[in-house]
């Protein structure tokens, strides 16, 4: 599996509350949360970003509230994975939960920078600068996380069961 | 090399003699919680599985409580999902609104939660319980409807960050001090993945409410848990709200933390969080001049009725400062009950406050105290990140009952002791 995209970059503890903000969570639909996504934090996300952009933050990225509905708001706006220094706890288990793919890899959050272009293998955790040519090693998920994503989530990994 | 409490609880619940940091294990849940917001996407989740039923319907508890009363068409669509799905299942514990509360305040006065259990629920201050000496952590919507279906939950077994509390907090120190502080000195990432346990003779000065306070908030450093021992303070408050069997654990003596940090309480100031960070710390006599357009007291932090009798205690007799908008909830139904009864509600309208039904309302931002562009809040709620309590360029600082009832009367942020209290 492999990602590819331009780069939306933000900085340290990006909370749930500025991904989609609680004014909007009266409604669960993922296409809703999308036309919302970030709204707090970044106006114009929604009208920049494209089918498998990538978003890269430096640490806690997810943090504050347990809204499933944030990584689902990033995953309906074509976000094709999440880069990050570090991922609060109970985002990390919502984005592998629903199968948005998410990695940790300091250097590479510290790095890329908004508008480049980058190539994620999620096989062997590679992530490919093509604007600047760089390349970094992502963290890899333990292979009972690695069996939710493949399975594209927690649900359909159990009713495989 | 031992485990510590928050392990052996984990490992109990998992079938394991032993656990380690790091180690992933599936443990059995003693209960499972959702509330308006979350639960609707987890009933969703829970009809695309195999399994179609509850795996037991003692151990689920729904509660409305965030955009209830219902504010607006949507949200009651999201209640009405709830509620047809609580009963279709037949939940034992759903709460309507004429007996609920906010849910982290509601379950243990409910005795859903004792000693030793293991608890999901999809709202991250479920933490909260780890005031009881039980695990237990916030998840998503998709993690609660796997536990509804399975009784299951996968854990990584978190390594441990050790508070040693000692000494007496001072007349005005709460537990909200106490944790704001702790998590002034590690940060919003300061315990991420990790147990905060906390021990020592100190908290023996704590009252449950303000251990309630403590454990709620840290996952506000990121925390998976926060975690008490269980003393004889614990037992009366589980023997007085539950039938439940509560199980003792207690750390090794050789377990493992990360790192250790030893708090004299008797050192702490009155503590506020100052926007856009709850790890934006400063003691009350470093705040300066900041007026004010709102205060709430309540939320899942500090809607209790300890908080409530130090916010009537610093309001008694006394005027909301002119122009600000002071808005009070009562955590629960049964804790606006008792405060009705001890005429705490009687001091609050006098004063010139608004005393609200419970719900989750302001905290976040939901509804019954939106802040506009450039409004500023002290709020004893948790979070005080951008947007939180409203617009995008409104301000929150997250205080205790005590800060928040006396910046009420002087309309900027002030400590009791400016009142000459």
């Amino acid at each position: 599996m492999k990602a590819f995209g331009r780069v939306h970059k933000y900085g340290d503890n990006v909370d749930t509350d500025v991904i989609i903000p609680a004014r909007y969570l009266n409604s669960s639909d993922p296409k809703e949360l999308a036309s919302k996504c970030m709204i707090d934090i970044d106006k114009d996300f929604v009208n920049r970003v494209k089918p498998g952009d990538i978003i890269v933050a430096n640490k806690n990225f997810g943090c504050g509230s347990s809204r499933e509905h944030a990584p689902i708001a990033i995953k309906a706006s074509g976000i094709s994975c999440v880069i990050a220094e570090t991922f609060a706890r109970i985002f990390y288990r919502n984005s592998i939960n629903i199968g948005l793919p998410i990695i940790e890899c300091a250097e590479a959050a510290k790095e890329i920078e908004a508008g480049d272009e980058v190539e994620i293998d999620f096989d062997s955790g590679v992530i490919y600068n093509r604007t600047k040519g760089t390349k970094y090693q992502g963290q890899a998920f333990p292979e009972f996380m690695q069996k939710i994503i493949k399975a594209e989530g927690l649900i359909n990994y159990i009713n495989n069961q | 090399m031992g485990m510590t409490m928050t392990q052996k609880i984990l490992a109990a619940h998992a079938g394991l003699e032993k656990v380690t940091a790091g180690q992933l294990i599936e443990a059995d849940l003693d209960l499972v919680l959702g509330n308006d917001v979350t639960a609707p996407v987890a009933i969703h989740e829970m009809e695309k599985m195999k399994i179609q039923k509850v795996f037991d319907k003692d151990k689920i508890a729904l509660v409305p409580d965030h955009f209830t009363p219902n504010k607006d068409i949507k949200s009651a669509q999201h209640c009405k999902i709830m509620r047809e799905f609580a009963m279709d299942q037949e939940i034992t514990n759903y709460f309507e609104i004429g007996e609920m509360g906010i849910e982290h305040a509601l379950l243990p006065e409910k005795g859903l939660v004792v000693a030793g259990d293991v608890v999901i629920g999809a709202d991250s201050h479920t933490c909260t319980y780890g005031a009881l000496g039980a695990f237990s952590t916030g998840v998503g919507s998709t993690d609660m409807a796997a536990g509804m279906a399975t009784g299951k939950a996968w854990f990584k077994v978190p390594s441990a960050i050790k508070f040693v509390l000692t000494g007496k907090p001072g007349k005005w120190v709460s537990g909200k001090d106490i944790i704001l502080h702790i998590i002034g000195m590690i940060g919003v990432d300061g315990a991420l993945y990790k147990s905060m346990e906390f021990v020592g003779e100190g908290i023996t000065h704590l009252s449950m409410d303000d251990r309630f306070t403590i454990a709620n908030m840290a996952i506000e450093a990121g925390a998976k848990n926060g975690i008490f021992p269980v003393d004889d303070l614990a037992i009366q408050y589980m023997k007085e709200h539950s039938k439940k069997e509560y199980k003792i654990y207690e750390a090794d003596e050789d377990a493992s933390y990360d790192e250790t940090y030893v708090i004299d309480l008797s050192k702490l100031k009155p503590t506020v969080a100052f926007p856009h960070l709850p790890e934006n710390t400063r003691t009350i006599d470093q705040v300066g001049d900041i007026k004010i357009d709102q205060v709430v007291i309540g939320s899942c932090t500090n809607g209790r009725l300890d908080d409530l009798r130090i916010a009537a205690k610093v309001l008694e007799g006394r005027k909301v400062a002119k122009g600000l908008r002071v808005i009070i909830f009562p955590a629960t139904q049964a804790i606006y009950l008792k405060a009705m009864e001890e005429g705490l509600l009687a001091t609050f309208i006098k004063a010139g406050a608004v005393v609200s039904t419970p719900t989750c309302g302001p905290c976040l931002g939901g509804h019954m105290g939106i802040l506009a562009a450039g409004e500023r809040a002290v709020a004893t709620t948790n979070r005080n990140f951008v947007g939180r309590m409203g617009h995008v360029e409104s301000e929150v600082y997250l205080a205790s009952p005590a800060v928040a009832a006396a910046s009420a009367v002087t309309g900027k942020i002030s400590g009791p002791e400016e009142l000459g209290l």
